[in-house]
């Protein structure tokens, strides 16, 4: 009888593009049991949630609306993960950079178009960095731990502008409780005539660039990249720990800012405080998924997007509660924190 | 404000108090193992579910009560074959745990209950009144079971940490894995059963808001509750003993708030939701450096 043995070491090289693939198998499997819970068939529903998005150009083009602030979290999450701070904070930072955008947008009525969204995306950017500065020099100046900051912060935020919407901002026409409409000098102009996806989505891609070109050919991206591999490392490499750390946790708010500011002006047109529902956490899914690789994360975040849009359509014609998304996409993610751990062992005949 | 107001504001903050010691003991079995277990937010929504649920199923209020830690059990399961075996990352597995559980329970309540225009409800809990005749004792102690449960539960877990060897083997593998595993200690089996004992209360502390204060399920029914116990966990300076009153404190904060919102005070009632997070993050500023939880904490145990 042949034996086996697992035994830590790098797994062969043909493996490693085979893992997400093996990861998105896994997760299928292991979901197909709640697809059964809920009557249906898995491989029917399976079809339907990863064909029907493509069949029709509007659904086609909404995978990327869902992606559009999928991508920038994931953005966001890369650069603060790769540099070795946890900031769990990307959703307050999106809703900071949201509140930013909807008061800007009411106020720049009769800007040029060009400025008013300058002004939004740099008011998102800076209120994102602003809400990510707080853990930041918190972590950096009194060594508080930046997960629970930022896990508390997010929940302080959605107080605020619940507060906001429900006190001052409440929409005075319809008693609502959502923030004025914002002037139309303000909304993103849309990329294809009769559909949802905005400008965002070019901001969205330009960040991922400009996050890959700071990561991998900047002095910065290399101290970034130390201080996450190792801190102690890479101290002795002489890499200013609290200096690099700052940067990142504020580059990764301002950018997970700019995702606010694309749903209010591309997608809502004002503040509601059920905004985000957990973007920013989604965008945590994207980075890991992406192998902290910006790129990775970019095309993580559109296969994110896919699958919000087929649990859509499944959800329409099979019946299956549209919550099957979420059941999927976190499965995928903790599939593929296991499989990617595979990567370090490698099966061997004894 | 009468002595009435007072009474009733004591009364309310041990209700407010009970998930979050729940929750907070949780999260302290599994960090004193090492383990930041960030499933808790999830745990407890799993836990509100399933509770309800089974309670609505079965007619009765305790099997709920006993599936929930069961559903609790197994999200601690969940984690540890993440956080523990595979070894990855605390923070990334743990919010996974919290996202795989949430959506597992909005996506079965859904199964169960389909899209209903009114909220599916149970009678919950009674509040016991031991005594019912006394003025200010009785409205004091008019608190429910799991409450008195909650309470309990502190001096036990004291006791089960500092007092048996299963706390001392949690302990160590929370401290220094190494030496643990050198003294015969299975490192991984320790922190599995740490983290579903934990998974377990939290689930407690998730079911006690759906089956014993509202009589039903709602998707905001956690709200944060659980990253609260997460920072209750760095105020009580992971000791048991001042889980009680980090507790307390937080649930008094909120129980204030309830109360001021009907007596229409101008202040926005967002202030005092947050003003529980807000002390906390205070709290670790001044903390700081000082804030240290068991040093294995984040570090996963790779046996050679």
């Amino acid at each position: 009888m042949l034996k086996f043995r697992i035994e830590r070491a790098p797994s062969p090289v043909w493996m490693r593009p085979l893992l997400p693939l093996l990861a998105v198998l896994i997760t299928f499997v292991v979901t197909s049991v709640f697809i059964l819970l809920a009557n249906a068939n898995p491989l029917t529903a399976y079809y339907y949630y990863l064909t029907s998005p493509f069949t029709n150009r509007v659904s086609m083009i909404e995978i990327l609306v869902k992606a559009t602030p999928l991508i920038l979290t994931g953005a966001s999450v890369t650069i603060a993960f790769a540099s070795g701070y946890w900031n769990i904070g990307a959703e307050g930072q999106l809703y900071a950079g949201a509140l930013a955008a909807a008061w800007i947008g009411t106020v720049v009525g009769g800007w040029h178009p060009v400025l008013a969204i300058l002004a939004m995306l740099l008011g998102g950017f800076l209120a994102g960095m602003v809400w990510a500065s707080i853990p930041a020099l918190l972590k950096v100046k009194l060594a508080v731990d930046e997960v629970v900051t930022t896990l508390l912060l997010n929940s302080v935020i959605v107080f605020i502008i619940s507060a906001l919407l429900n006190g001052p901002w409440r929409d005075p026409v319809s008693g609502w409780p959502q923030s004025p409409t914002i002037a139309d000098s303000a909304v993103f102009p849309k990329l294809i005539p009769r559909s949802r996806l905005h400008l965002g989505f070019v901001v969205a891609v330009v960040m991922v660039l400009l996050i890959w070109f700071i990561l991998s050919k900047t002095p910065l991206g290399l101290r970034m990249r130390a201080s996450g591999l190792g801190q102690e490392a890479a101290r002795f490499m002489g890499v200013n720990i609290q200096r690099t750390m700052l940067i990142a946790a504020l580059l990764s708010g301002g950018i997970a800012g700019l995702a606010g500011v694309g749903e209010v002006a591309g997608i809502h047109f004002h503040l509601i405080d059920a905004l985000s529902n957990g973007l920013g956490y989604t965008g945590i899914i994207a980075a890991t998924l992406g192998g902290l690789n910006p790129f990775g994360a970019g095309v993580a975040a559109i296969f994110l997007g896919l699958l919000d849009t087929g649990a859509q359509s499944v959800s329409r014609s099979l019946g299956v509660p549209i919550f099957l998304g979420n059941v999927v996409q976190s499965t995928l993610l903790l599939v593929t924190l296991g499989v990617f751990m595979l990567q370090n062992y490698r099966i061997r005949r004894v | 404000m009468d002595f009435n107001f007072f009474i009733g504001l004591i009364a309310a903050t041990f209700r407010v108090a009970t998930p979050l010691i729940y929750g907070t003991l949780g999260e302290l079995f599994c960090e004193r193992a090492g383990i930041l277990n960030l499933g808790i937010e999830g745990t407890m929504f799993i836990g509100s579910f399933v509770g309800f649920a089974v309670a609505d199923a079965t007619g009765s209020l305790w099997l709920g009560v006993l599936a929930a830690v069961v559903s609790g059990m197994l999200g601690g399961l969940i984690m540890s074959l993440f956080a523990v075996r595979l070894g990855v990352n605390q923070h990334v597995s743990g919010l996974g745990t919290t996202l795989l559980l949430t959506g597992l329970s909005l996506f079965l309540f859904r199964v169960v209950y389909g899209i209903q225009r009114i909220q599916p409800a149970i009678k919950p809990f009674q509040a016991l009144s031991p005594f019912d005749d006394l003025p200010v004792l009785g409205p004091i102690f008019q608190q429910y079971a799991l409450t008195y449960i909650a309470i309990l539960l502190i001096p036990l877990a004291w006791w089960v940490l500092y007092r048996t060897n299963f706390g001392l083997s949690i302990r160590s593998v929370g401290e220094n894995p190494e030496a643990a595993d050198a003294a015969g200690i299975n490192v991984y089996r320790v922190r599995t059963i740490a983290l579903m004992i934990g998974g377990g209360l939290m689930a407690v502390g998730g079911a006690f808001l759906s089956i014993g204060q509202l009589g039903s399920f709602t998707f905001g029914i956690i709200s944060g509750r659980g990253w609260v116990c997460i920072a209750l966990i760095i105020f009580a300076n992971w000791l048991p003993s001042r889980v009680l009153w980090g507790a307390l404190l937080f649930g008094l904060i909120e129980a204030l708030q309830l109360r001021l919102q009907t007596t229409g005070l101008k202040l926005p009632y967002e202030a005092f939701l947050a003003l529980p997070y807000i002390v906390t993050i205070i709290a670790l500023a001044i903390a700081g450096r000082n804030a240290t939880g068991p040093a294995a904490v984040l570090k996963p145990y790779k046996r050679e």
